[in-house]
């Protein structure tokens, strides 16, 4: 994946090849433009329910992902859409299932907040905070107790780290030193709570040293620099050295969810975020470089929104469940 | 007791139910490398209770795990290993601890099945000590199983016996849904015929234990002994009783309890829990919906325990649950005065 070191590229953004970059800059824009028709499905009264968008927090996603392969392992949250594209779901099955789709990955059994591509790695998100990072832990333990080549990569954010399940699972992981990546998106706000407000250390990383693991708090809106870390992090759980914490510093531009008023930040602070947007901050680097160059990312930005449209006619022209259904999937055969 | 009896195995013979719990996990591990345990103080201690005894012995510390003391991480994990191609038996040190495990067991083991559309199992075992009688006060006591019998996604079970403790846990682990197994503390040491052989029972098949015609006995766990018990005394008053160890609260056999009041035209059901919004509740509006209802012809009986946390005193401790005697008078009161 790594090529020569080019003049002038900082070491992250010279370590991955024209074809890697590119990949990322695809998903990245896959997200952003599913989370912004989705809003606007909402907004429409095509879908239903509650949604966490992740528009702003892509760089975190896709660039902790590159390093992982398909039988890899991935646990998401309730913002997940991201990681769920990241990890390499389709969108059209996604939407399938934001609609509530029998197409839908979970059959619309799950939603936006459930989503899950068992076959891909991507083991769900999750509706309850932290609830995804205890399994990790039995993911690892799984990964291990089968001499399997795979890691688990466990996302949550920073309101998770003050639930008890993240404690637990940081002391389980680093006592068995099992091939779990915990990974924090850190976006400043449990909800409206700040983690000034809510956590008592400056950086959430800082908690690694409590359980004997590596700790790094990055910028998590720089792909190039989220790319190289998580490689670092997921090559030690692939030698059995055990876990890893890295903490992205990302924002949300979106509120919570739909009943978010933003009571508790103020525009300029939102406006301030918005121009780091990550998408436009790796295609400016790409261009200052020379790589891919303008056409390309161009044309990569208009595929995706291609690719969007079309996964929206597949949702609304997809089955809805049959009743007759209705208890399906409580019990397996 | 007619479900319980060894059959033809000339090898089944007399052990205890802990022994019979054992004897299961260590089938289950040498036939199926996915099958581990773990829990905490399951490796040399042997588990409180004695139960994993000398296994880490014969499996080793890579498959019977010791852990720490973090009930939701455990449990958590215990999904965790299940989604991904393992057969996790969880035991949770007493049935009191799995209040620190509930999101794990409730949003998670219960709800991937079907939140993910049926892309993903989770086949794991929770055993859970339970019950009052030690003098462990009100945090070590308890009998939460209608808790998690409210729960679409897991099964339940209560085995009785030592017999059913085995059966029932091999079925647990063959099985694809998570399985919460509430063990009782009082019956460990209690012993009955078990075969050999790896031999399962049902998940969601109740056994009669008894027959009779005057009333049918629905007992659930140590009540089930006592109930029996009772039984034989009102047998000698000229009482017939039918008595049915329940065996599965989810799912339950309404079928088997249906037919005994059918047959008896009165029911009582005995349970450790709560008597409020418990079991009982849940068996008596079963049958009132049914069409077994008209052939009550006494209200049905609730004996559970009080609405009170476990006390610590002896004499307290007993009062608050039903024992033996009991059973014994509110059975011959049902049949004799329709339970006035």
């Amino acid at each position: 994946m790594s090529t020569l070191p080019r003049a002038n590229q900082r070491p992250e953004l010279s370590a991955f090849d024209d074809g890697t970059l590119a990949e990322a800059l695809r998903k990245m824009h896959l997200i952003r433009k599913f989370e912004e028709a989705a809003e606007d499905c909402y907004m429409r009264g095509l879908i239903h329910g509650t949604m966490h968008l992740s528009i702003g927090q892509e760089a975190s996603a896709v660039g902790s992902a590159i390093p992982l392969a398909k039988s890899d392992y991935v646990l998401s949250t309730h913002r997940g859409h991201g990681h769920c594209i990241a990890k390499g779901a389709s969108p059209d099955r996604m939407f399938a299932e934001f609609f509530g789709k029998e197409t839908g990955y979970c059959n619309g059994r799950g939603g936006s907040m459930h989503i899950a591509d068992v076959e891909g790695g991507n083991l769900g998100a999750n509706g309850i905070v932290g609830g995804g990072l205890p399994i990790a832990v039995g993911v690892g333990m799984s990964i291990k107790a089968q001499k399997l080549d795979r890691v688990c990569m466990v996302y949550f954010g920073d309101g998770a780290n003050n639930e008890g399940a993240f404690h637990e699972s940081l002391n389980m992981a680093s006592i068995w030193k099992l091939p779990v990546v915990f990974v924090c998106e850190n976006n400043n706000y449990g909800m409206s709570t700040s983690v000034a407000r809510s956590t008592a250390v400056a950086n959430i990383a800082d908690r690694a040293l409590a359980y004997s693991m590596p700790g790094d708090t990055i910028d998590g809106n720089d792909l190039p620099l989220v790319a190289a870390t998580a490689r670092i992090a997921v090559e030690r759980a692939r030698r059995g050295e055990g876990p890893s914490l890295i903490e992205c510093k990302t924002y949300r531009i979106r509120g919570h969810s739909k009943s978010d008023r933003n009571l508790y930040r103020t525009k300029e602070e939102i406006e301030a975020w918005k121009a780091k947007c990550p998408i436009r901050r790796l295609e400016g680097e790409l261009l200052n470089h020379d790589r891919l160059g303008s056409a390309r990312l161009a044309e990569i930005e208009a595929d995706a929104a291609r690719e969007i449209a079309a996964a929206i006619e597949f949702a609304k022209s997809s089955a809805e469940p049959d009743l007759a259904g209705l208890t399906r999937y409580v019990y397996a055969e | 007791m007619p479900n319980d009896v060894a059959g033809a195995d000339p090898a089944a013979r007399e052990i205890t139910y802990a022994e019979a719990i054992r004897e299961a996990l260590a089938t289950a591990m040498a036939d199926d490398p996915r099958v581990i345990l773990m829990g905490e103080d399951v490796g040399v201690y042997g588990g409180a209770f004695g139960v994993s005894g000398d296994l880490v012995h014969r499996f080793g510390v890579e498959r019977v795990i010791d852990t720490p003391i973090s009930e939701l991480g455990i449990a958590g994990a215990a999904v965790g290993a299940a989604i991904t191609g393992m057969r996790p038996v969880l035991e949770i040190q007493f049935s009191d601890f799995i209040t620190l495990a509930m999101e794990q067991i409730v949003n998670q083991a219960a709800k991937i099945h079907f939140m993910f559309g049926g892309k993903a199992n989770v086949p794991m075992v929770v055993r859970l000590p339970g019950g009052s009688g030690t003098g462990a006060a009100a945090q070590h006591s308890q009998s939460l199983e209608a808790w998690f019998a409210h729960v679409p996604g897991l099964k339940v079970v209560q085995p009785s016996t030592p017999h059913d403790a085995k059966g029932l846990l091999l079925s647990a682990i063959d099985d694809p849904n998570p399985v919460l197994i509430f063990e009782h503390k009082l019956l460990y040491k209690t012993r009955g015929i078990v075969p050999t052989e790896a031999f399962r029972v049902p998940i969601g098949k109740a056994a009669v234990r008894r027959e009779g015609g005057d009333a049918t006995i629905v007992a659930t766990g140590v009540m089930v002994s006592r109930a029996l018990a009772a039984a034989e005394r009102l047998a000698a008053e000229g009482i017939s009783t039918e008595v049915i160890d329940l065996r599965s609260l989810r799912p339950i056999d309404l079928e088997t309890i249906a037919a005994s009041v059918r047959k008896t035209s009165r029911l009582m059901v005995v349970y450790e829990g709560v008597k409020t919004m418990g079991i009982g509740a849940e068996i008596s509006a079963m049958i009132a919906e049914s069409d077994a209802f008209d052939y009550l012809d006494a209200p049905i009986v609730r004996l559970g325990a009080a609405d009170v946390p476990l006390p610590y005193s002896p004499k307290l401790e007993r009062a608050a649950v039903p024992q033996e005697e009991d059973i014994f008078r509110a059975a011959a009161s049902l049949v004799r005065t329709g339970g006035a």
